[in-house]
């Protein structure tokens, strides 16, 4: 069934591909496994995933991080410690993912000094976008628990370190892991626009491909195939960890 | 059993939740070992006068001084009060994604610094005395109202406390389980536990304790021995109450 399912939905969305291609004028053999030359093309379309995975993976890990940091004054009683969450979330999510991208790469070496390598100028621009909707998320599923699982902390004298590590963090993350799931696969499709600054990732190879072998359809929709398949997997596996986490509390 | 010098002492506390006052200058000594059944109309501010004794809510004026500690904002005296003060609560309160014997040693390991293996065998100890031992190793949930309950007795148990809070702790369960939350309260009061609760029980009040209060709109309207008390509270409001509760 797991692997039969995600295989079955890839082949309902490459019929109207397949169906498409009775009109189209598809020349396949740019990308044909059988020769030379598409072995060769296909490895550099390929050749992008690392760069794409690795990044988002990165990006994500400091976006939860840096979200978990903004969504906890976010909780705070003081209000000068809301307005700071408040004050991050509102800016932070009203830059386009795009633009924040061009300025992290060409701007903030201008300002810092530092000159900021493309990949890492990706990952900083992807975590600090996705970071404010990581605090949201946080602060969402944080509030949803119960004020009684504060209150037996606080009565079993737990620090707030402590109670949020071991008492609301754990049952908190596990009711937001599949809005985490969704920015993953969110973040793994932003990443394409990193291309933009020259990222060697998928969509940056894809491009380069389509300059060279005019092949634009053939080329784009292994490109989709390409996020497709990706994207079935994290899925495939927030599913998994979700019930996994369930089953620990039976 | 109990001594002279008061273990707990509220002088006038007062506490507002917007308009709504849920006390109004509240004064209350308890001797170490003794008893207290508080009991009153819901709304009376009962509930809030416990939690004001280990600070879930903070009170606005007022003193309350625990064991020679002044309750305030202070982090560390609130910290030193609270391993002091345990509290059992209406819904229980346990957490559901630990097991319990996890639940046990969450305090002990993580705020009284016990290593694992002592804050376990603690643990077990505990969960002995409430009757319970063989449930260690299950989630809250696989367990009955009852038995979640004692589990949570045995938790604030494990803090090693001088004091034991209860607010209600019966309210929520199904009435053929009452009477296994109670036996264990009994037992608890008779190793000379401090003991402050919040119930509506009277027939456990009768059997332990030293002392009834009875609140009415924030404030202690009636504070007696529980012979006095059930036998001819001073105020009609009381005798009311009591005469609401004790019909059938």
């Amino acid at each position: 069934m797991l692997v039969t399912r995600p295989l079955n939905k890839i082949l309902v969305l490459l019929l109207p591909l397949l169906l498409s291609g009775c009109a189209a004028d598809w020349g396949w053999y740019v990308v044909n496994p059988t020769t030379k030359t598409g072995m060769t093309n296909l490895r550099f379309l390929l050749s992008g995933l690392y760069y794409t995975v690795s990044l988002s993976l990165i990006a994500i890990l400091i976006s939860v991080f840096v979200g978990l940091l903004v969504a906890l004054p976010g909780l705070s009683q003081k209000p000068y410690l809301r307005r700071i969450n408040r004050v991050y979330v509102e800016l932070v999510r009203a830059i386009p993912i795009l633009v924040l991208i061009l300025w992290v790469y060409y701007g903030l070496p201008q300002v810092t000094g530092l000159s900021i390598g493309v990949f890492w100028a990706g990952v900083i621009a992807l975590a600090l976008s996705d970071s404010a909707f990581q605090a949201e998320i946080f602060r969402a599923g944080i509030q949803s628990i119960d004020k009684g699982q504060y209150e037996a902390s606080h009565s079993i004298s737990l620090s707030y370190t402590d109670m949020m590590r071991f008492v609301i963090l754990p049952q908190a993350i596990k009711r937001i892991l599949p809005a985490l799931g969704n920015q993953l696969v969110y973040m793994l499709k932003m990443s394409s626009l990193v291309s933009v600054i020259g990222m060697q990732e998928l969509t940056r190879k894809a491009n380069e491909l389509v300059v060279s072998e005019y092949r634009p359809l053939e080329i784009y929709t292994i490109l989709v195939l390409e996020y497709l398949v990706l994207i079935l997997i994290v899925s495939a596996g927030v599913r998994w960890l979700e019930r996994r986490m369930k089953t620990d509390e039976r | 059993m109990p001594t002279a010098s008061p273990l707990i002492k509220l002088d006038a506390v007062s506490k507002h939740f917007g308009e709504f006052q849920a006390l109004k200058q509240v004064s209350l000594e308890v001797k170490r070992g003794e008893k207290v059944v508080i009991c009153g109309p819901s709304g009376s501010g009962k509930s809030t006068l416990i939690r004001c004794v280990n600070r879930l809510e903070a009170h606005e004026s007022g003193t309350i001084v625990i064991d020679g500690i002044k309750l305030d904002e202070n982090p560390q005296n609130m910290r030193k009060i609270r391993s002091k003060v345990g509290m059992v609560f209406q819904q229980f309160n346990l957490f559901p994604h630990l097991t319990v014997l996890e639940n046990l040693m969450l305090g002990p390991v993580r705020a009284r610094k016990l290593s694992a293996d002592k804050a376990r065998e603690t643990a077990l100890t505990y969960l002995g005395r409430v009757r319970i031992p063989e449930q260690a190793d299950k989630y809250p949930r696989q367990l009955s109202g009852g038995q979640q309950q004692r589990v949570a007795i045995a938790r604030s148990l494990c803090m090693e406390p001088e004091i034991l809070l209860f607010d209600e702790p019966t309210s929520a369960l199904d009435p053929e389980m009452i009477n296994e939350v109670l036996d264990v309260m009994v037992e608890l009061a008779d190793s000379g536990m401090t003991m402050i609760c919040v119930t509506h029980e009277m027939g456990f009040a009768k059997k332990v304790a030293d002392k009834m209060i009875f609140m009415d709109h924030g404030e202690i309207v009636e504070e007696a021995t529980p012979k006095k008390f059930f036998a001819a509270p001073e105020s009609q409001r009381c005798q009311d109450f009591l005469e609401k509760i004790l019909q059938h």
